[in-house]
């Protein structure tokens, strides 16, 4: 077999990108192109599954295969495809309404049986193809335009319902850092099983700096916790804050505060959720500071690979199924 | 198992001959009278009777006991001929408990024989069924041949020394029953003695204690003066060839396997369980030996949305439900219309609207499944009439999804997915090759164009993810003509429109033409759809024995219809249409050929009584 070398172009399919100038979907269209060329895996062998809305028109800009469905049921659609094809890299490119509002029911059951797919969520915090509702990750008390007096709803964190459903591979990033996405986009395609990425996704016409404290120039470091596998969570310009846990909750305090062996040290592969869970507690919406980067990557039995296994273990103790025996199962009769 | 009947003892009694007999035996919800009946009815097919069965039971697991709405009954008829339904009014009424009584005395035909378990007919069984008085006792029961055994204490003593005691033996009295019944009808209890002994192999004490019950319940009828005669139904003068007894469910999945094979793919079934849906699901996940790959989703829309993937991705994709699960598919099977994917969508149709009479019997789907989708999405709906056609009509809707790139809605029901029928197996067709080839290579000067269509069937292609070098997106949004790319362009959207109305319409010259049984040059034809054949055909038999001119025509194709449809509808003066709906058939008949049919119409959540047909028939002739 020849050397598979494809550049990002190799990924573009003929069609007019038509989201809206300056969204944050380019970059990640970007970052997704560059990183399904320099993995290298046959272009033939993606395919991209999305629901309805801004982020879920991907599919037809990306030369792989690819279904658009309806809206919120991406990952009942991949969940058909990856569990009778192994042998493809499926993934599910939807939204915060799409994902965790219409479609909240099929993401978790997805996350739980552990299908293999990628969801990537990209979470701008509203509704843009609709042009400007409230979304189940919109901050409560937000004004738009099915919620003039404050949007009255308590927003999911993302991060949260994912690690409550068990998902195996859970990160979180943000669009304008290309570097974090194409890792964490890697990382959840090399890992056998769901993998779930929220990417906080500028919507820069309906909830333009939703995630400045993040991004800002000014903001940034103070807000920003990258986690690290092996390292203490310390995060701020110096380092002067740390993250703990105190009384079951993960807690920002100042370093200097603690002794640094209460310090968490992150570790991704823990089998158990919970620090993880409490990790993801840290904020809400994204306030304050906000952990980004590898909550959980643990390794956990892939739904197809058993159904597989039943398939392989019944066919070698029963024998290939043949239709002839199976009809007469239950009893014959002959009448002369 | 064989069809040996081993040689049963010398019988002292009166035997009375008879060609069918209606068999129902009814008791509490927890009562096992399904069982009773199931068992009964094998018996009967391995020893060679005709037979058609009809289960009826309350939607709740447990209703309240002892009640008349915790009545679970089961009613079979055997015959020495070819019969077609579970028959009207029972000969023999098996009743557990006065509730049962209560529910069933009505249906029993005048001088018929009620067997009735005497120990449940005390003062407070008495009072939840409504009875002032004992009916066993007071005389309500004189036109009919009652036979009051005290079952319960009967069943206690037979299961002495197996170890089951208490309250827990009273759960064999159904095998004491079915063993009473086995006596009446001079049959070997050897099978049933043969299939407890599998059944419960790893309990054997319950085993045990059933083993005895069902002996008691045989030896009882033999060593009591009681029963005055038993009753002889000699085997049925069926067509030669081996049977076997089916269910319509069991036949539908066994279907679908067989159709995955003669597509050369796999089967993949997703699911959500629903009544009376649930055991093709159950079928299915039992089948690994196949390779089927079954997905309980987790509700009937991911049940739809995995489906259409597998379809994507190239298995024979199916998907199962009953009426409330057909709305919450409606929007995916809309996006399998515009994907062009073929996938079956199995809805076995139950009383609604609503939940309805979840486990009662209608077929008031389909208009639902003809038009009930947004937008026009159109596509074949086709219908089993028997349990036994249910495997047949599986392997064609498989055919017509293939070869046509199209969701094929298929249409039972209650009464065919849970009676069964004997299935003459050579009557199974040899599996004719139903495989489409995939698109592998591109299709337009080095391009795919993934709608660039067949030009007979109109059908597109179909290429795999997986396939080198043919990438292509497909979705909901309406795509361009051949090149398949979203189109907002106005014309095409016309176009496309028509071609998705035409290639189904098309399909009406793929299939086989309307054929009409009886008289052929008569005034009258009677048409129906589905589980209401065996009703209709007893019923124009009846008639046509008397003289009477009827022509019959049964409908699998109901859409598109067959292209003879129209020219058959045309050479009769009155076509009446009988359906377990208020008129649906009839509806199309009228709009689509304008023809002023008439209809039969009940929707009670039972199945046609032959009797009822044959008097509407008989009223329109007169």
């Amino acid at each position: 077999m020849t050397t598979l070398t494809y550049t990002r172009k190799d990924f573009q399919s003929d069609q007019e990108v038509k989201w809206c100038p300056g969204c944050g979907d380019f970059t990640i269209l970007a970052s997704v192109q560059n990183l399904f060329a320099e993995i290298g895996l046959p272009r033939e062998k993606f395919v991209i599954v999305s629901g309805i809305g801004c982020s879920s028109r991907f599919p037809y800009y990306m030369d792989t295969y690819g279904m658009h469905g309806i809206h919120g049921r991406a990952p009942a659609i991949a969940t058909g495809i990856a569990i009778t094809r192994p042998d493809l890299s499926v993934w599910v490119m939807t939204g915060d309404g799409d994902a965790l509002s219409i479609g909240g029911n099929h993401i978790i059951h997805a996350m739980r049986r552990n299908v293999n797919i990628n969801v990537v969520v990209f979470n701008n915090q509203i509704y843009g193809l609709t042009k400007g509702q409230y979304s189940p990750t919109s901050e409560e008390g937000k004004i738009t335009k099915s919620s003039p007096w404050g949007s009255i709803d308590h927003p999911f964190n993302p991060v949260s319902l994912a690690l409550g459903a068990e998902a195996s591979y859970v990160a979180r990033s943000i669009d304008m850092d290309r570097e974090l996405t194409e890792r964490v986009l890697r990382e959840a395609y090399e890992h056998r099983g769901a993998s779930f990425i929220e990417i906080y996704q500028n919507c820069n016409v309906f909830n333009n700096h939703a995630f400045l404290e993040l991004t800002g120039k000014d903001t940034r470091d103070q807000n920003r916790i990258n986690l690290v596998h092996g390292e203490p969570i310390v995060f701020g310009p110096e380092g002067e804050n740390a993250v703990i846990m105190e009384n079951g909750a993960a807690k920002v305090v100042p370093t200097a505060s603690v002794d640094p062996s209460q310090i968490i040290v992150h570790d991704e592969f823990a089998v158990n959720p919970s620090v993880a869970f409490s990790l993801s507690r840290l904020s809400h919406g994204p306030h304050g500071p906000t952990p980004v980067g590898v909550f959980r990557n643990a390794e956990r039995t892939v739904y197809e690979t058993v159904l597989q296994e039943q398939i392989d273990t019944v066919q070698k103790k029963k024998g290939v199924g043949d239709i002839e025996t199976l009809v007469r199962s239950q009893g014959t009769w002959t009448v002369e | 198992m064989s069809n040996d009947t081993k040689t049963l003892k010398p019988i002292d009694h009166e035997t009375e001959e008879l060609d069918k007999v209606i068999v129902r035996f009814a008791g509490d919800s927890g009562d096992g009278m399904q069982l009773a009946g199931t068992r009964f009815t094998s018996d009967a097919a391995l020893f060679g009777n005709d037979l058609a069965t009809f289960p009826n039971y309350p939607a709740e697991i447990r209703a309240p006991a002892g009640t008349v709405a915790g009545v679970s009954s089961f009613q079979v008829q055997i015959a020495d001929f070819d019969i077609l339904t579970p028959g009207d009014e029972a000969d023999v009424l098996v009743a557990m408990n006065p509730a049962a009584l209560k529910a069933h005395a009505k249906d029993v035909k005048p001088g018929g024989m009620i067997v009735a378990n005497a120990d449940a007919f005390e003062s407070r069984n008495l009072k939840k069924a409504g009875y002032e008085t004992n009916p066993l006792e007071d005389g309500s029961l004189d036109g009919f041949r009652v036979f009051a055994v005290p079952m319960e204490r009967l069943t206690k003593d037979a299961a002495e020394g197996t170890g089951v005691s208490g309250r827990d033996v009273l759960r064999s009295k159904n095998l004491f029953a079915l063993g009473l019944l086995a006596w009446v009808f001079t049959r070997s209890i050897d099978p049933t003695i043969e299939w407890l002994e599998e059944k419960f192999a790893s309990k054997p004490d319950v085993m045990a204690a059933n083993i005895a019950s069902l002996k008691g319940g045989y030896n009882y009828g033999e060593n009591t003066a009681a029963f005055k005669h038993t009753i002889v139904v000699h085997k049925a003068a069926l067509e030669p060839g081996e049977y076997t007894n089916v269910t319509g469910n069991t036949a539908l999945a066994w279907g679908l396997i067989a159709a995955a094979q003669a597509a050369k793919l796999k089967l993949f079934y997703g699911s959500y369980p629903i009544t009376p849906a649930s055991d093709i699901l159950h079928e299915l996940a039992k089948r690994r030996e196949f390779g089927v790959m079954t997905f309980q989703a987790e509700d009937e829309i991911a049940a739809a949305g995995a489906t259409l993937g597998a379809a994507f991705a190239g298995n024979l994709a199916v998907t199962g439900t009953s009426g409330p699960g057909l709305a919450l598919k409606s929007e995916t099977i809309s996006l399998a219309v515009s994907t062009e994917l073929p996938m079956i969508i199995v809805d076995v149709q139950r009383a609604g609207p609503s939940t309805g009479l979840p486990t009662k019997v209608e077929q008031t789907d389909l208009l639902f499944a003809i038009y009930g989708r947004h937008g026009e999405a159109p596509l074949p709906v086709l219908a089993a009439r028997s349990p036994a056609d249910a495997y047949a009509v599986a392997i064609e809707a498989a055919r017509i999804a293939l070869k046509y790139m199209t969701p094929v809605i298929l249409l039972s029901d209650n009464y065919i997915a849970n009676g069964s029928e004997p299935w003459r197996l050579s009557d199974i067709e040899k599996l004719q090759d139903i495989s489409v080839p995939f698109t592998t290579e591109p299709n337009a000067d080095g391009h795919y164009l993934p709608y660039l269509r067949d030009d007979e069937t109109l059908s597109r292609p179909w290429a795999l993810p997986g396939t080198p070098g043919l990438e292509h997106r497909i979705g909901g949004l309406e795509k361009s003509a051949v090149v398949g790319n979203v189109s907002y362009d106005p014309s095409n959207h016309q176009l496309m429109t028509d071609v998705r109305a035409w290639k189904i319409r098309n399909i009406a010259n793929d299939v086989p033409p309307v054929e009409v049984y009886g008289d052929k040059d008569a005034d009258l034809l009677v048409l129906g759809w589905g589980s209401t054949y065996g009703p209709i055909r007893g019923a124009v038999k009846r008639v046509r024995k008397d003289g009477l001119k009827v022509a019959q025509a049964h409908m699998r194709y109901l859409n598109p219809f067959a292209a003879n449809f129209g020219e058959v509808l045309m050479k009769y003066k009155t076509i009446l249409v009988p359906e377990v709906n208020s008129g649906q058939l009839r509806h199309l008949l009228r709009s689509e050929y304008l023809v002023p049919a008439i209809g039969l119409n009940q929707v009670t959540g039972f199945p046609f009584k032959v009797s009822v047909v044959e008097r509407k028939i008989r009223e329109v002739l007169a």
